[in-house]
């Protein structure tokens, strides 16, 4: 990974981390100054889906040309995208606490998301039950294309069909109603940015680590 | 000085310190800096700041051992 990249992203993650809190939002009932947690809480999701997406990617590109390298790079994107999840979903419960009264209500976005996260938990645990690694390449090569494809109707087709509280599904809109004036984009764009870029620094290092392994396996000193 | 004067006198100072010495308490104590201001939201902007900052940089340090271990291989 470019250092010119890394930097970007820390910077893009500083100005956020400043601009998410100091500069004008609008002003709204029940949310109030909550309206905030946007810059840090959807950035999350965002960036989970995006590095599934990668991950799904180097899965169907295993399934055409099988090598172990693209496999850890599947791997480490699915895991990376995990853990965005697993943040989101707990500053999510946090928010809804305050601003919707509980933190877990049973709404169908926090459930799509929570089955969505389960479904890619069983990737690792269906990984880390085969011994075969060429096995175990092309098995999670083929759930991980059914975990995305599960993913997607999950959170974003499920609670647009169905009432949910969560902004952007039921009939409620985006977050287009928070940012008539759009002052907000102009953090939230460069927040997905940012958390996008460190979630590839992460998952680069874990597929440095591997290859590392790799080497040590084939050439043990 | 007849004693009915003389607690008037306590009287009135006691008043006068009981309306007035919270004015003065409240006058000018407070340091008006950058990081008391607007209810204290640049301490939140330095808090958040520095665990980002510090988290990268851990993010940084693994990423040189990761590549030491990668010149060591070569």
């Amino acid at each position: 990974m470019k250092s010119w990249l890394k930097i970007l992203g820390i910077v893009l993650l500083l100005y956020v981390h400043t601009a998410g809190l100091l500069m004008d939002v609008p002003r709204l009932a029940i949310l109030n100054e909550t309206v905030r947690a946007l810059y840090f809480h959807v950035p999350m999701w965002f960036g989970m889906v995006l590095l599934y997406m990668l991950s799904v990617y180097y899965s169907i590109h295993y399934l055409r040309k099988p090598n172990p390298d693209t496999d850890s790079k599947s791997v480490a994107y699915a895991h990376v995208g995990t853990a965005f999840g697993i943040l989101g979903i707990i500053t999510g419960m946090l928010w809804a606490n305050y601003t919707w009264g509980s933190p877990w209500h049973g709404d169908p976005k926090q459930n799509g998301a929570a089955i969505a996260l389960l479904v890619y938990l069983a990737y690792f645990v269906l990984r880390g039950s085969l011994e075969n690694e060429e096995q175990r390449a092309r098995l999670s090569a083929v759930y991980n294309i059914f975990a995305f494809a599960a993913m997607i109707p999950l959170i974003f087709i499920i609670p647009r069909l169905t009432d949910s509280m969560h902004p952007g599904s039921g009939g409620n809109p985006g977050f287009n109603a928070y940012d008539l004036d759009s002052r907000m984009r102009l953090v939230f764009y460069p927040a997905v940015i940012g958390w996008f870029i460190i979630g590839l620094w992460i998952a680069s290092l874990r597929i440095r680590i591997k290859r590392i392994e790799e080497k040590l396996d084939y050439n043990p000193s | 000085m007849k004693l009915h004067q003389f607690s008037g006198l306590i009287a009135g100072l006691f008043f006068f310190f009981l309306t007035f010495a919270p004015v003065y308490a409240r006058q000018e104590v407070e340091m008006a800096d950058t990081m008391r201001s607007e209810g204290k939201i640049y301490v939140i902007v330095g808090i958040i700041l520095i665990v980002l900052i510090g988290l990268i940089a851990y993010l940084y340090l693994l990423d040189k051992k990761i590549k030491k271990i990668e010149d060591k291989l070569k």
